[in-house]
């Protein structure tokens, strides 16, 4: 009985525990009752990967409304591996969250904070579970929207603006995901995502159905933040408190991915995507350029969140170079990319966590001499540094095995150079932090800080761990990978 | 046969390193004395073929095979790793000894690796942990000569990885066996390989990290990673024509650049280049004996440039100077450092009853079977320039010239033992050399001590040691010179624009062109800011209203796009 319901419960639960976060208000036990939740979410991720893995792909009618009609739950492989990947990063990352968010939300607001961050975990694995066109919106809006109030939580009033610019992005590419969704209803008459599908090829000569492509594409970008769509992301990130960084770098982007593979590959089908309107050419192009050009701005940045920000760009670029090859190789890349960018990228932003709360900042040069006073922390941004270079031995060298042999597949050489050009990128902007916290004397004046308490570091450190057990033994990760991508592949095939 | 017969001993070593700091003072000196030794009985237990194996995404990794070469190579790593330890230990900081044991276990590691992946792996190891004995020099130029290395190695380690992606990518197969430059990929394997080895035209890293370690740090330094570039050169590509021209360029490379130097380290490191490419010629002559007599040149040159650097090292830990300039007449109070150097000098130019005599001239006598006549002229013009350099330049000005007034004393007892033992070493090999050439990776029918052998050597030795005193005048104003010219590019250039093109140049031509290119890399840098630094056109916080802008041009453009 309970495991045919994984699916809905996988969403359910967290929905429901949001509002009791928010009657307990500013006391300890928000924090309590939303870490069980992620850790309970965390638990069902599991079940239910397991469970994709040995009975197959797992429907669930809500409110037992058969599947056209009524709206259908789905997860097959690639949906239960953002469904996991969201769960664990939750799981991380509210175990870290409580001294954090003592020491930067005022305690009157936390209750806010756990109720949206909740909402914002419904969302994220809603998006990923459902098989429903317009209900992924639905669910794209609870995420966005609580990640809104999150974002402008944080310490500056600069995250306000920040919140409000990512808000009317935000709201811009929701608008034209469902102005997209609308005309493929008005072409023919349903929104499950299988159903869809099925009906699209008979139509899909038409304009509204290549006005439609082009307005989920356009959405889904920003929402994901492809290059040159970005531009909400660096200071969202920068602003936004620690642990909801951490959070929304690891997660919200990453389900942006998965949408896009969604419309891409099994609502649209591949040869109308990639062969008809070309659009693998348009986003290698964008994905080389937010390869290069972001990576190249994080080397200049001064604030470490702010680097951090524009590395994501970079590696979103790295993922959506994989997806825009479109091919069973290329998928299976992109998807391992996001699943490891997502453990290290969560692991480098909480790290930063832990220097804003004994140190007050992530400036570059208040770093100096950092190394000597948190070893614990600056050890996991190292680690989690070489990860992101591609260093072997980690999850980075990993991703990047799979992305340059899916690009020399397709006899791309220039762009298996460029791959690794940016990744030489990637050494030097972390190069200079390793640099001020290892090799730099500490300016005298500064004062004397603590090691990051247990509580913060153990989650960074299970996060390093995960990326260093990856990056020797990948085969449990690329075993899944793959079966997503031929899913998504095989899906489309007319 | 599978499964696990005994620890790699790589892998212990590596392991043992990073356990180094949880130890107190003295238990560190037992381990690392005693991993080295422990490594070379592992060694020895290591059978030919395959030994271990582990599975690795869709592939089967080779950690572990060996075979005569493999174990010829594993085992003088950790002889210089236990003689380096010695050297280093009263002087060196635990992280600089935890790199050396991590560099040589992956030196260790690549010799024994059967596939490619596997030596990717411990190939970036070694660069990281090569990088960190670079800086292990605890200063400014340190620093900045390691970031320079560890850029130019990774850059060197991507080649490696797009060649090895691709390689597999073609055959299906990642076992490491000789390779023909027959595919981009082969070719990306080889300048991977070659950029390691000090090659043009990215030899300058060389040069310019080396000689900022510690005096322990180059001793380590010098033997692993040029070495292990040989290594898998000799395994990878035997017989690839164009590798003798490139040995003959470092040869003499490595020469010229060493007499234009003043300071003592920089020599050596320019006359490691010279040795290499020495081996490097040797594999693209690629004949059983010339093999042989890379394998032998490389153990024998591991010796005695460790000596020579041991010996340097001692003069720079005694008295805190380097250049050659600065030094001159040690002799009087820094006995065994003087007879050492000379042992080691004599062996790097080859003297008769030295390791350096009966590994090089083998070379030079496969040159001279195959009919290479210009080859064979080459190399023994270069044996005179060898000995010009190292032989007789290195022990000259830093022991003997003029007297510098400095009187420290020998070293240590610690480093005293190191060069001893690496003296003795250099002396016995060079008595019996069937010592060594039992092991080497082929039967050796080779006898150096031949009577036209020992005096065309001796001749050959004679005359370029009196050409060097004739021209000893000369010798010293261009030590004046390159010292100017020195003050130059380290003071007056701006820092950052002269690393890159430190770094980007093939080596120093001329300074004009020097001048251009810094242009050409400022202005490139300036615009790389204007449009990516914190307030550029890609950085800054943009308004809302742009923001959109971009979206309605993408959306523009698709739906355009689309229409047609």
């Amino acid at each position: 009985m309970l495991t045919e319901n994984l699916v809905a419960l996988q969403v359910v639960v967290p929905l429901i525990f949001a509002p009791v976060c928010l009657l307990l208000g500013k006391s300890r036990h928000a924090w309590a009752c939303a870490l069980t939740v992620s850790w309970l979410a965390l638990g069902i991720a599991t079940l239910l990967v397991t469970r994709v893995a040995t009975i197959g792909t797992q429907s669930y009618a809500i409110g037992a409304w058969a599947a056209p009609i009524g709206i259908e739950y789905r997860v097959d492989m690639a949906g239960a591996l953002i469904i996991f990947i969201i769960a664990a990063i939750g799981a991380m990352v509210m175990s870290y969250a409580r001294r954090s968010i003592e020491h930067e939300i005022a305690a009157e607001n936390s209750g806010y904070f756990y109720a949206c961050y909740l909402l914002c975990l419904t969302g994220l694995l809603g998006i990923a579970a459902t098989g429903d066109a317009f209900n992924m919106f639905v669910f794209l809006e609870i995420s966005s929207l609580s990640s809104y109030v999150l974002i402008s939580l944080g310490t500056t009033r600069r995250a306000l603006t920040a919140a409000f610019q990512y808000l009317v992005m935000g709201t811009i590419g929701a608008t034209f995901i469902l102005i997209g969704v609308g005309m493929l209803y008005m072409m023919t008459g349903t929104l499950n995502m299988m159903d869809l599908a099925q009906r699209l090829p008979g139509v899909d000569d038409t304009r509204t159905i290549r006005v439609a492509f082009a307005f989920v594409t356009i959405g889904v970008s920003i929402k994901l933040a492809l290059f040159p769509l970005h531009l909400w992301l660096p200071n969202a990130y920068t602003f936004a408190p620690s642990v909801v960084s951490a959070f929304v770098a690891a997660t919200a982007t990453k389900v942006g991915i998965y949408v896009l593979l969604r419309f891409f590959f099994t609502v649209f089908g591949i040869h109308f995507s990639f062969v008809a309107m070309h659009v693998g050419e348009i986003l290698m192009v964008l994905a080389v350029v937010a390869m290069l050009v972001a990576s190249l701005v994080a080397i200049f940045q001064d604030n470490i969140k702010r680097m951090l920000a524009y590395s994501s760009v970079a590696q979103i670029g790295y993922m959506i170079l994989g997806i825009s090859l479109a091919t069973s190789a290329g998928v299976t890349a992109g998807m391992i990319h996001l699943f490891n960018h997502a453990l290290i990228k969560c692991a480098l932003f909480l790290c930063m966590g832990n220097i804003f709360l004994r140190l007050g900042s992530v400036e570059l040069h208040d770093l100096r001499g950092l190394a000597q006073q948190m070893p614990w922390t600056m050890a996991v941004f190292v680690i989690g540094g070489l990860s992101l270079i591609g260093v072997p031995l980690t999850s980075g060298f990993i991703s990047k095995w799979y992305l340059v042999s899916a690009v020399l597949d397709a006899g791309l050489w220039p762009l298996a150079v460029l791959i690794l050009l940016a990744s030489l990128f990637a050494l030097i902007y972390i190069g200079r932090v390793v640099e001020a916290a290892y090799f730099s004397k500490p300016d005298p004046t500064a004062k004397k800080v603590r090691e990051a308490p247990a509580s913060m570091l153990i989650p960074a450190w299970l996060l390093i761990g995960a990326n260093l057990y990856i990056g020797v033994d990948a085969s449990l990760l690329a075993g899944i990978a793959r079966q997503g991508a031929d899913i998504l592949i095989g899906a489309g095939v007319p | 046969m599978t499964g696990v017969s005994a620890l790699p001993p790589g892998l212990l070593l590596m392991v043992g390193a990073l356990l180094l700091p949880l130890f107190g003072r003295t238990a560190r000196t037992v381990l690392v004395l005693g991993l080295p030794v422990l490594a070379v009985a592992l060694i020895w237990q290591i059978p030919n073929g395959v030994s271990l194996q582990a599975p690795f995404l869709d592939y089967q990794l080779v950690l572990v095979s060996g075979d005569r070469l493999s174990r010829l190579f594993a085992t003088i790593f950790a002889i210089v790793a236990l003689a380096g330890s010695v050297f280093a230990l009263n002087h060196a900081r635990t992280i600089e000894l935890v790199a050396a044991l991590l560099s040589a276990g992956s030196a260790i590691s690549i010799t024994f690796a059967g596939d490619l992946l596997t030596l990717v792996v411990f190939w970036e190891i070694l660069a990281l942990a090569s990088t960190l004995l670079v800086w292990s020099g605890m200063t400014d130029q340190s620093y900045q000569s390691g970031l320079r290395y560890l850029v130019i190695h990774l850059l060197g380690g991507m080649l490696l990885l797009i060649g090895v992606v691709g390689h597999v990518a073609d055959t299906g197969s990642i076992s490491f066996s000789a390779m023909s430059l027959d595919s981009a990929a082969h070719w990306l394997i080889l300048a991977g390989f070659l950029i390691n080895a000090g090659a043009p035209p990215l030899s300058a890293w060389l040069p310019d990290a080396y000689p900022e370690s510690s005096p322990g740090g180059m001793v380590f330094l010098s033997a692993f990673t040029t070495k292990t570039a040989v290594y898998v050169l000799m395994r990878g590509f035997p017989g690839a024509e164009i590798l003798v021209f490139v040995g003959i360029y470092m040869i003499f490379y490595g020469i010229i650049y060493a007499l234009l130097e003043n300071d003592m380290r920089r020599i050596l490191a320019y006359s490691i280049v010279n040795q290499v490419g020495f081996m490097v010629c040797g594999i693209g002559i690629g004949t059983d004996m010339a093999l042989n007599g890379t394998a032998s040149h490389a153990f024998a040159h591991i010796i005695y440039k460790a000596l020579l650097l041991m010996s340097a090292g001692s003069v720079l830990y005694m008295t805190g100077k380097r250049k050659c300039t600065d030094l001159g007449g040690l002799f009087r109070t820094m006995p065994l450092t003087t007879v050492c150097g000379i042992i080691g000098a004599l062996s790097i130019s080859a003297f008769p009853l030295t390791s350096g005599f009966i590994s090089k001239s083998m070379i030079s006598a496969a040159a001279l079977h195959e009919h290479m006549a210009t080859v064979w002229f080459l190399l023994a013009a270069a044996s005179a320039g060898v000995f010009l350099h190292a032989g007789i330049k290195f022990p000259w000005f830093v022991f003997f010239q003029k007297d510098s007034g400095l009187r420290p004393p020998d070293p240590p007892i610690n480093m005293r033992i190191a060069m001893i033992l690496f003296a003795f070493l250099c002396l016995a090999i060079g008595v019996w050399p069937t010592v060594l050439y039992v092991h080497l990776p082929y039967p050796v029918e080779y006898v150096p001590y031949t009577y036209t052998h020992v005096v065309g050597m001796l001749q050959l030795l004679l005359f370029s040691g009196l050409a060097f005193f004739i021209m000893l005048p000369y010798m010293k104003r261009t030590l004046t010179v390159t010292l100017d010219w020195d003050w130059c590019y380290r003071r007056l250039g701006p820092r950052p624009i002269h690393y890159l093109t430190n770094m980007l140049a093939p080596s120093h031509w001329f300074e004009q062109k020097r001048i251009v290119l810094q242009g050409y890399l400022k202005r490139m840098l300036d615009t790389l800011f204007l449009y990516h630094g914190p307030q550029g056109i890609l950085a800054r916080t943009w308004a809302t209203g742009s923001m959109v802008l971009w979206v309605v041009i993408l959306l523009g453009i698709y739906l355009i796009g689309y229409f047609y």
